[in-house]
């Protein structure tokens, strides 16, 4: 099946009210408005959502593995931004 | 028996035997539908035929379920189904016409889905109650298949000149058997008088301008051919629901009284 | 850089995916990883993506033909999430660079493979309870494995395809126990397609460990979790109180529990049927793929017309907002 020309889409769904949309998978498509009906019936075929959202794949910016260390160590020497940095007299059995 | 409840008696009967008419129409185009799984133009279309043949199936379940019920006589959805001939089967011939090419299937859809949006608006206000909440069901599921047989009709009406093509002669072929759907026999007369019945001659209009609305976007153009071919509710069909019929009840027929 | 460095190099980070790997790490698609391994996984998941696809035509045989219309909605809709899984599993593989086009056409140039079980024909309705409860079984054994592949993709992929699979297995040992407990003729019809499946069934697995070109190494990198063999006796091992609950015969006469090593004993199986079939001898090898071709070049104007239709609605806007 030649979908090459088709676009391809990531797919997320929110399952719940108050959930967050979560990258459930992708699909080809011509354009977002197909991209949303095929999404509905390749992802949610078992009621598993309340909304949906679909994304060109090529419009996300992913940081690359190289990009790792400067992105995400900096944050590791500050544990202190983590409540279990400070520990709580016994006394106190929940803060 | 008086008067009254041989009246009663009657139009019970009305309303199973229209019932198993609707049930008819969705269980012969679900079955069309569902033909195309794994011959689709591409994997996302598979899935997504396959859950407007599942749609179809369940309004088939639905239609023939309460037919059962209201008969009293032990008998099930799948009596209805795959105990009857082809000369008891009171579809619409528009619905038993072969799956042909995408085209045709998209046309034949195009046309159903709008006079199904219009026709289950109706019957949601029939005086029986589960009518009413079969229609409130199916008409969830029509509007999503309007939305798909509407932009593919644009797709395909305004792709390539192959498309355009097809479309237009898919819609010269389709087009005589869409007159009957809005015709009304007696038995239905009993029952619109009876508030239980759609009277579908009251959908025309309506749907020739939806349909002329998405044509004219499309560059599809009504044939001016005045051939119409009708009845479906009288039993009188085309040769096609013969071995639709067949091989559908095949299987359940073979093995009399086996439960599966 | 030297090309003796760049070697270097490469040895380096093999031994740091390595470690990883060891370390029950999940990779990513961006990450870097030997191209032995991407070769691997594209091989593998695309058989697999293939396998559902293929898998989709002996059941899609019987929907017509479905005994009672809540048989007919069930199948249709196994048939359908089927559709969904090898579209789940193409996506995944995308993302190793490669696309779905690319796979599809190595699957009807014969390069790629599919599982060897849907060159069987579907003869009769017991074929679609033994296909759900044995193929599917044996598909579920593998997959529930794979839940723990070290490809995060795939891994995630599997957890869905599993959680909706458990209701394919399952309608189809339904269909067994109506036919298996239903009327002679009926039993009849459930022991022959036990008969039949059960054998092709126990091949899904693929051949001895010993004799497998790719398990050491799918091993090694965690691609595979299990052994061939391993998943196998598992299976073997679980079938048999199904079968008995059927009071159908069980197909394997040397069959026989082994107190020692805490399986069932069986007999070998027909491994020169096993490889004539994958070498083109099966009833339905070459209808599958043509099948399938048919299919793809029917829809090739509906491509081309979406193509078009997108084009000529962009050179709209454009205009329009000009």
């Amino acid at each position: 099946m030649t979908t090459e020309k088709l676009e391809l889409f990531e797919v997320f769904v929110r399952p719940k009210r108050g959930l967050d949309h979560k990258h459930v998978g992708s699909l080809h498509a011509e354009d977002k408005e197909q991209a949303l009906e095929y999404a509905r019936d390749v992802y949610t075929r078992r009621t598993e959502g309340i909304s949906i959202w679909v994304v060109k794949s090529g419009d996300i910016c992913a940081s690359q593995e190289d990009d790792r260390e400067s992105f995400f160590d900096p944050s590791d020497d500050k544990p202190y931004r983590h409540a279990t940095y400070y520990p709580l007299p016994k006394e106190i059995s929940n803060m | 028996m008086t008067q009254s409840t041989q009246n009663k008696v009657d139009s019970k009967q009305d309303l199973i035997n229209y019932l198993v008419r609707l049930g008819d129409d969705s269980i012969v185009l679900g079955h069309r539908v569902s033909e195309w799984v794994s011959n689709g133009p591409f994997l996302e279309e598979d899935i997504a035929l396959g859950n407007v043949a599942l749609d179809y199936i369940g309004r088939a379940r639905l239609f023939y379920g309460h037919a059962a019920t209201l008969s009293e006589d032990g008998k099930t959805e799948d009596d209805f189904a795959f105990l009857r001939d082809e000369r008891e089967f009171e579809n619409y011939l528009i619905n038993e016409l072969p799956r042909g090419d995408f085209a045709y299937t998209i046309v034949r859809q195009l046309l159903v889905d709008l006079y199904n949006k219009h026709h289950l608006q109706a019957l949601k206000s029939s005086t029986d109650e589960t009518l009413v909440a079969i229609a409130e069901k199916a008409s969830k599921e029509t509007s999503y298949h309007c939305r798909r047989s509407t932009s593919w009709a644009l797709r395909l009406g305004d792709g390539t000149q192959e498309s355009k093509r097809r479309m237009q002669l898919a819609v010269d072929d389709i087009w005589g058997y869409s007159h009957e759907l809005f015709e009304v026999d007696a038995l239905e007369q009993r029952l619109i008088d009876a508030g239980i019945a759609v009277d579908c001659e009251q959908l025309k209009q309506q749907w020739l301008a939806d349909v002329e609305e998405v044509f004219e976007e499309a560059g599809l153009t009504i044939p001016e051919a005045t051939w119409a071919v009708r009845g479906g509710r009288k039993g009188y069909h085309t040769e096609h629901l013969g071995h639709l019929l067949t091989q559908m009840q095949f299987v359940h027929r073979s093995f009399p009284g086996a439960t599966w | 850089m030297s090309d003796h460095t760049k070697l270097e190099v490469e040895h380096e980070l093999e031994i740091a995916f390595q470690a990883k790997i060891d370390d029950e790490q999940k990779v990513e698609p961006k990450d870097w990883m030997p191209e032995g391994y991407r070769k691997n996984l594209i091989r593998q998941m695309s058989q697999h993506a293939h396998s559902e696809v293929i898998g989709m035509q002996p059941e899609g045989n019987w929907i017509t033909r479905a005994p009672s219309l809540r048989r007919k909605a069930v199948l249709l809709a196994k048939v359908q999430d089927e559709a969904g899984h090898g579209l789940y599993l193409y996506s995944a593989t995308e993302t190793l660079g490669i696309s779905r086009s690319q796979m599809i056409e190595a699957l009807q140039t014969g390069t790629a493979k599919y599982a060897s079980i849907f060159n069987y024909p579907t003869q009769t309705w017991g074929d679609m309870g033994a296909i759900g409860w044995l193929v599917d079984g044996a598909a579920i054994c593998n997959q529930v494995s794979l839940q723990r592949t070290s490809y995060g993709p795939y891994a995630r992929g599997m957890i869905r395809i599993c959680k909706e699979e458990s209701f394919h297995q399952r309608q189809g040992y339904q269909i067994m126990i109506e036919l298996a407990h239903g009327t002679p003729a009926q039993k009849k019809m459930a022991q022959d397609s036990l008969n039949r499946f059960y054998w092709p069934s126990l091949m899904m697995f693929g051949p001895h460990d010993s004799d497998s070109a790719h398990s050491a190494k799918s091993m090694k990198w965690k691609i595979k979790r299990e052994t061939n063999d391993d998943l196998r006796q598992k299976f073997i091992d679980q079938t048999v109180s199904q079968i008995e609950y059927l009071g159908l015969e069980h197909p394997d006469k040397a069959l026989v529990w082994n107190e020692e090593r805490n399986h069932y004993d069986s007999s070998d199986l027909d491994w020169d049927e096993f490889y004539s079939v994958i070498n083109g001898n099966g009833h339905c090898n070459r209808q599958r793929i043509q099948h399938h071709i048919k299919a793809h070049e029917e829809g090739a104007w509906v491509r081309e017309a979406m193509a078009a239709y997108k084009q000529k609605k962009q050179l709209k806007n454009a205009t329009n907002a000009a």
